[in-house]
């Protein structure tokens, strides 16, 4: 069964084409990477698939569901989560308290405390932290704490906005391991946008590359990697 | 303090103090009175001294006090000694409880040993407490900037007006005291203030910032004019007036009585906004409406509901605002659009800046501050603006948190505890 699938997806800022005629579909249990330029259009996927902004023609599927024109809490609660560009955790909120934020829809209140535990072995620098106030986290902690955020909503569908935005290399090399092991141990699916292609192609099992709205190339990632126009133009080789 | 550099300082006291002689000497040196169709022109030569020494003394202690506030080296000191002074003042639960419990006792004992006129202002400052509370939920958890409020206590005020207006004759040839009216009108007037509200919600909650302040200060406006304007249903500019006090016991009550059985009635009202509002500010709700002030994409994102987020936040406070008006009219016993003009919002939207943005504790001293304190100073009346602005300058100069600055709990989750002690027994 597909996971999430989209068809012939156009969205418009104004008058303005933001993405032309995307497909892209995603099987369960999977990783897979949307790479772009600034400006592609990659944002915009993500947003027209979790509800921010709604597509003016095409469709989108979650599980043979057609969510095109759905609320964004709606799509939350149907399982996909989002780990905003930027992280936007609530800054004068403490590290738990964001996290509760993120189980804001689930009713099982007895299994949350479960899932905390889980993310802070996940991520022991967040345990150390918890009442800490967001905002006094360095960047890294921060990224580490939005995923959290998405992931303590159990989500079937992970959509991560460029995560490696404005860290250090370590902490990028870190948080990518980190999003492996989700995929690989809870078997949740992954779409995962980024700038940083060589590291999201390593992870991920397929790629998708998009230019000016359009997707140009789409190959499994080892493929990718190899491919002689994406290596020029993404992974400056 | 090294570095303190004397030279600097005094160099720029004395400009300033040139600078505000020049600028204050036509104003104040020299007087001009006019006899006869010719003017006369007086100097006052001992203004000039003056001026330039409380210049020089006001621009100085201005100097000192920015400096202090930004630091330098003793600010570590201070600090530590406010941190002191926090655990074994504020922090410490015995005293924070004896404080509590003394403050609810001296409010609870407080008509018994003061006259009439100081309980009715007693309970006008609590009236103001319970609106101050109420914008609180909107301004300081949800992060609206609210101009509008006295709309919402004027649609209680005029709930129980206009009940009293169209029904009060129907009571009286029933036999009912019409004072019952006062406990029907009570949740009735909350009930009014929730549905204007959702009404005020509609076009407001796409909107934000200067947009969301334009559109709530024009609807304040607009219930204003209407009750003023639509005089053959609300009475207009002259009000309405005789609204019954509420029902005690069929006593007749004289107003002292009256003054006194409205004063417990208001001080219950506002024991119960305090819980409540602290209640909320720590449930889940409370959290996502301080989510939603801090990042409206991301609360998105996890699938908080912004619409109805923002819809709680504005009908639960223009709930309190209409019980508030209620209580209002019933104590005054006559209501007319005066009470319910724009600076009724402003000074509304003073306390909760003033007091300390989304602090309850805060909201109550700033609306004990800003309604006591003109009416017992009433000599400085004509200066109350002035003190007024210069109050909220300084404040956003020295102090931008508010006089009580907002604690924010530390949330701990639920099942947490064992981990706490645990942690504990390790420190």
């Amino acid at each position: 069964m597909s996971m999430l699938k989209l068809e012939n997806v156009e969205t418009f800022y104004g008058n303005i084409k933001a993405l032309n005629s995307v497909n892209i579909a995603i099987d369960e249990g999977e990783i897979i990477t949307l790479i772009g330029a600034n400006g592609a259009g990659k944002s915009t996927t993500l947003m027209s698939v979790c509800g921010i902004v709604h597509p003016k023609r095409g469709h989108v599927y979650f599980q043979d569901q057609d969510i095109t024109h759905y609320e964004p809490e709606k799509i939350v609660s149907l399982g996909i989560s989002q780990v905003p560009e930027g992280r936007r955790i609530f800054p004068q909120l403490t590290v738990l308290e964001n996290l509760d934020m993120g189980a804001f829809l689930r009713k099982d209140k007895k299994n949350i405390k479960n899932d905390f535990d889980e993310i802070f072995t996940l991520f022991p620098r967040l345990a150390e932290r918890r009442t800490q106030q967001g905002g006094t986290l360095s960047g890294g902690e921060q990224q580490m704490l939005a995923i959290s955020r998405a992931l303590v909503a159990k989500p079937k569908l992970l959509l991560l906005d460029e995560p490696s935005l404005g860290l250090a290399p370590i902490i990028v090399h870190q948080i990518f391991e980190i999003i492996a092991r989700i995929n690989r141990d809870n078997g949740t699916t992954i779409f995962l946008v980024e700038q940083n292609a060589n590291m999201a192609l390593k992870i991920a099992h397929r790629g998708y590359v998009l230019q000016n709205g359009v997707i140009k190339i789409h190959d499994t990632a080892k493929n990718l990697l190899a491919n002689e126009e994406v290596r020029k133009a993404y992974l400056g080789v | 303090m090294e570095d303190f550099n004397w030279k600097e300082y005094l160099k720029d006291s004395f400009i300033s103090m040139l600078w505000f002689s020049l600028l204050l000497f036509p104003m104040l040196v020299m007087k001009i009175t006019v006899k006869g169709g010719m003017a006369d022109v007086t100097y006052r030569w001992g203004y000039l001294v003056v001026i330039p020494v409380s210049a020089f003394i006001l621009s100085a202690l201005w100097k000192y006090f920015r400096e202090r506030q930004q630091g330098g080296d003793k600010a570590d000191k201070r600090g530590e000694i406010a941190a002191l002074f926090r655990r074994t003042f504020i922090e410490n639960r015995t005293v924070k409880k004896v404080s509590i419990i003394s403050a609810i006792l001296i409010m609870a004992f407080y008509p018994v040993f003061s006259g009439m006129y100081n309980t009715n202002v007693m309970i006008s400052a609590l009236i103001y407490i319970m609106l101050g509370l109420g914008l609180n939920i909107v301004l300081g958890l949800g992060g609206m900037l609210h101009l509008g409020h006295a709309a919402f206590f004027a649609v209680g005020a005029y709930t129980y007006g206009l009940f009293f207006k169209y029904a009060g004759q129907f009571f009286v040839d029933a036999g009912i005291s019409t004072g019952w009216m006062f406990w029907i009108a009570l949740p009735a007037g909350g009930i009014m203030a929730a549905v204007f509200g959702v009404l005020l919600s509609l076009p407001v909650l796409r909107l934000r910032g200067d947009y969301l302040a334009i559109v709530t200060l024009a609807f304040g406006e607009i219930m204003r004019m209407v009750l003023q304007n639509w005089g053959n249903v609300t009475g207009g500019a002259t009000g309405i007036s005789l609204i019954p006090r509420p029902w005690l016991f069929g006593i007749n009550v004289t107003p002292r009585l009256a003054a006194v059985y409205i004063y417990y009635i208001v001080f219950a009202f506002v024991i119960i906004s305090i819980i409540t509002v602290s209640r909320l500010e720590n449930s889940r709700i409370g959290r996502a409406w301080e989510a939603m002030r801090e990042d409206e994409i991301a609360c998105q994102s996890m699938g908080i509901d912004l619409v109805r987020n923002k819809l709680t936040a504005f009908i639960l406070g223009s709930v309190w605002a209409g019980v508030a008006g209620v209580l209002f009219a019933s104590q005054t016993t006559y209501i007319n659009p005066d009470s319910f003009t724009i600076w009724e919002s402003i000074l509304i939207l003073c306390i909760v800046v003033l007091g300390g943005t989304g602090s309850i504790s805060g909201v109550i001293l700033g609306a004990l501050i800003i309604k006591l304190l003109p009416e017992y100073m009433r000599a400085f009346a004509q200066y109350r603006l002035l003190v007024f602005g210069l109050a909220l300058v300084l404040m956003m100069i020295f102090r931008p948190g508010g006089i009580i600055k907002k604690v924010r709990k530390i949330y701990r989750f639920p099942l947490d505890e064992e981990n706490d002690a645990a942690a504990e027994g390790q420190n």
